[in-house]
C-alpha cells in the first residue's frame, strides 16, 4: 500500500517534471513525500512481513504473558514470536490448572464477512492446536471466531488491520 | 411481525383484448432513455377520504408508485404541476392530447373508494401515443395495505410495459449497526423494498449476520451468536419464533435456504476446518457436501436446486466453485485476476452474482454459471455480499467508508444497481446497515 504510495508519488513527478511546471510545486510534492516515508517507517518498526509486533493492543494473562498473538493477512501462520507468547501461555495454564481458557480468533475488516468467519476460526485453531502441543488437555481450552466483527484497532490502516488479525486467550472461569 | 389479516382480492375488470404493446422498454441495456410516464393522483371521493383522516392516500399511492418506477431506472415519471386533467376525469376518459402535450407516453390513472372498512382500489394504464386503454385492475383490501397495493400496481406496469416481472411488492432483511465498531450493536430489520416500514426483529443483546429469506417467505435463516455460541437460527417472522438449526458441536454459519425452502445449506466450522452441510428442515436430516481441509463457505444453490456455487480458497486463495447438489463434480469457475468471494446464483439461473477484491478495491460483478463473461458492475473502497432481485435485474448489497484511526467517518449502507451497470442507488435505512437478503414477490 505505501510502496503504491510512493510510487504514485515518483510517477506524479516524473509527469510535473516532464510539464516542467513551477518548481514551488514539485517542492511541495517532495516534502509531503518525505513525510509520509516517515510514517512508513514508523509503522514498519511495528509490522514485519505483514505481522504486528508491537506492544500496543495487547493484554496480560499474568505478568510477562501476552494475551495475544498477530497472524499475517489472510495466514493462520505462526509466526516464531507468536509461538513464544503461546508456550508462555501454556507454562503458565500448566501452573494454573484450575483455569479454562477461550481462544477468540479474528480478521481484518478487508474480507468477506462470511469466509472471515472461518479465517477467525482457523487462527483460533492454530493457538489451541499450540497450546495443546505444550501439554495443556483440549478440554480446557474453547474456541470462537469473531471474523472481522470485533476489531480492537477501529481505523481503516494497515496498523489497525494487523492489530485486528489476531487470536486473544480469555480466561473462561 | 404482527400477523396481518391480510387477503385482498384481485378482480380484473378487463384486458384489452390481444392489443399490440406500443410502448414497449427494452431492459437488457442500461436504459439511458427512461419511458416518460404520468402518474396521476388517483381520485378519491371526500366521504372515502375522511377514514384516512384527510391524508390524501390518492397523492400518497401515485407517489409511491412514482418513486418505485423512477427508481427502477425504466421510467421518467412526469411533473404533476403540468398535469391539466384533473384525476377523477382523467380515470374515465383522458384527454390524450393533453397528455402528449407534455411528452407522456404512459399514463396512470386511479380510483379510491371505501365501503364497510374496505378500500377498493382501481387503476388504469393509458397507452397515450395509441390513445387507448392497455390495463384495467382493481384491488379490495383493508386501508392499511394502501402501499403494497402501490407496490403491486408498480409490479403490473413495470410487467406491462418490459414484458418482465416487477420487484416492487417484496421486502429486504438486512442487520442495522449502531454504535463504535469496536463493539457494533447488530439487529435483525426488515423493511419493504422501498424502505418504508422498517421493524426490528431482535433487540441487539447478541450479535446477529447474514439474515437471508425463505423463498416462501415466512423464515428467515441467520447466524446469531446467543449465549457467545454462533449457530445459525430460523426465524418465522410471522410469528417471532426461533430455533436452533442442527446439533453441531461448533460454529454454524453462512445460510441460506434450498429453492424449495426445504433445506438449509451452510458452513460448519471444525478445528480450522469450513465444510458445507446441508439440514433438512422436515426430516433434520444433515448431510456433510464438501470435505476439504480448505475453507468452504457462502454456498448457494441453481435455482433448479441441481447446483450448488461455493467459494473455496482450497487453491491458496479464495475462489469461486460450483458443484453439483450431492458435492461431486467440483469445478472451480473463477480463474481471473484478483480473490473472489460470495457467489449467490442468479433467480433466472444463467448468472452468478459475486464480490472480487483486486489490488486494495472491492468490487460487485456478474458471470456466466462457468465462469466466463465477467462483468464488473461497480467499484469501491469496501463493498459485498450482493442479493438478487426477485427478477434477476437488480443486485442489493452494503458498502462500508474507510474510517480514520479512531474510528470516524465509519459507515455501512446498502445500495442496488443494475445488472446493466447502470441506476446504482442508495437505499437510505435509519441506521447503518448491512447484509441485505431480498425477499421473493409477496404476491405472484
Amino acid at each position: 500500500m505505501f510502496k503504491k504510495i510512493k510510487e504514485l508519488g515518483v510517477m506524479v513527478f516524473k509527469k510535473l517534471l516532464k510539464s516542467s511546471l513551477l518548481v514551488l510545486v514539485t517542492a511541495l510534492l517532495m516534502t509531503a513525500c518525505a513525510t509520509k516515508t516517515k510514517t512508513t517507517k514508523k509503522i514498519e518498526a511495528q509490522i514485519a512481513g505483514d505481522v504486528f509486533t508491537g506492544a500496543e493492543t495487547v493484554k496480560y494473562l499474568a505478568t510477562g504473558v501476552p494475551d495475544r498473538v498477530f497472524f499475517a493477512t489472510n495466514k493462520s501462520v505462526l509466526t516464531t514470536k507468536a509461538r513464544d507468547t503461546l508456550r508462555k501461555q501454556a507454562a503458565w495454564l500448566r501452573k494454573n490448572k484450575s483455569i479454562n481458557v477461550t481462544v477468540e480468533g479474528h480478521a481484518d475488516e478487508r474480507g468477506t464477512r462470511e469466509y472471515n468467519l472461518a479465517l477467525g476460526e482457523r487462527r483460533a485453531n492454530a493457538a489451541k492446536d499450540y497450546l495443546m502441543t505444550y501439554g495443556i488437555s483440549g478440554n480446557r481450552i474453547s474456541v470462537i471466531s469473531y471474523g472481522k466483527e470485533r476489531p480492537v484497532n477501529s481505523g481503516s490502516s494497515p496498523l489497525a488491520w494487523s492489530q485486528n488479525r489476531r487470536s486473544v486467550t480469555v480466561k473462561a472461569n | 411481525m404482527k400477523k396481518k389479516l391480510f387477503l385482498f382480492t384481485l378482480i380484473i375488470i378487463f384486458f384489452a383484448k390481444n392489443s399490440f404493446a406500443l410502448i414497449e422498454i427494452d431492459i437488457t441495456r442500461g436504459n439511458l432513455n427512461p419511458l416518460p410516464i404520468a402518474v396521476s393522483p388517483l381520485h378519491i371521493d371526500s366521504k372515502s377520504s375522511e377514514v384516512f383522516n384527510e391524508m390524501d392516500i390518492g397523492s400518497e399511492i401515485s407517489k409511491v408508485v412514482e418513486i418505485n418506477l423512477l427508481r427502477s431506472g425504466l421510467f421518467n415519471p412526469l411533473e404533476k404541476d403540468s398535469f391539466v386533467q384533473s384525476p377523477d376525469i382523467a380515470h374515465v376518459k383522458p384527454r390524450f392530447e393533453d397528455w402528449k402535450l407534455i411528452k407522456a407516453q404512459a399514463l396512470i390513472t386511479g380510483k379510491i373508494k371505501i365501503t364497510s372498512e374496505k378500500i377498493r382500489i382501481e387503476f388504469r394504464l393509458w397507452d397515450v401515443l395509441a390513445a387507448k386503454e392497455i390495463m384495467a385492475l382493481a384491488f379490495t383490501t383493508v386501508p392499511s395495505n394502501w402501499r403494497r397495493i402501490a407496490h403491486i400496481i408498480s409490479d403490473k406496469v413495470y410487467k406491462r410495459l418490459t414484458g418482465e416481472d416487477g420487484y416492487f411488492d417484496s421486502r429486504i432483511i438486512y442487520v442495522s449497526e449502531e454504535g463504535p465498531k469496536t463493539q457494533r450493536i447488530k439487529k435483525l430489520a426488515i423493511m419493504d423494498q422501498d424502505g418504508a416500514n422498517t421493524k426490528y426483529l431482535t433487540l441487539g443483546n447478541e450479535l446477529v449476520l447474514t439474515p437471508r429469506f425463505s423463498p416462501t417467505n415466512q423464515m428467515v435463516t441467520y447466524l446469531s451468536y446467543f449465549k457467545n455460541l454462533p449457530r445459525v437460527y430460523l426465524l418465522d417472522i410471522e410469528t417471532g419464533v426461533q430455533e436452533i438449526v442442527g446439533d453441531f458441536p461448533g460454529m454454524t454459519f453462512a445460510p441460506r435456504f434450498s429453492p424449495d425452502g426445504k433445506k438449509i445449506i451452510m458452513s460448519f466450522a471444525k478445528n480450522g476446518n469450513s465444510d458445507i452441510f446441508t439440514m433438512n428442515l422436515e426430516t433434520r436430516e444433515v448431510e456433510k457436501i464438501t470435505e476439504h481441509p480448505s475453507i468452504d463457505t457462502s454456498p448457494s444453490y441453481s435455482p433448479d436446486g441441481k447446483y450448488i456455487t461455493f467459494n473455496s480458497d482450497r487453491s491458496g486463495v479464495q475462489q469461486i466453485y460450483v458443484m453439483r447438489n450431492d458435492g461431486s463434480d467440483v469445478k472451480r469457475i473463477t480463474f481471473g485476476n484478483g480473490i473472489y468471494g460470495t457467489p449467490v446464483w442468479s433467480p433466472r439461473g444463467d448468472l452468478i452474482a459475486f464480490t472480487k477484491m483486486y489490488r486494495g478495491a472491492f468490487y460487485i460483478g456478474v458471470m456466466r454459471t462457468d465462469g466466463s463473461g465477467e462483468r464488473l458492475l461497480t467499484e469501491n473502497y469496501y463493498q459485498e455480499a450482493p442479493s438478487w432481485s426477485p427478477n434477476g435485474r437488480v443486485l442489493i448489497f452494503y458498502r462500508e467508508t474507510k474510517s480514520g484511526s479512531q474510528g470516524e467517518g465509519f459507515s455501512a449502507t446498502l445500495w442496488s444497481i443494475d445488472l446493466t451497470g447502470y441506476n446504482e442507488r442508495l437505499i437510505e435505512t435509519i441506521t447503518d446497515a448491512s447484509d441485505p437478503s431480498w425477499s421473493s414477490l409477496l404476491t405472484k
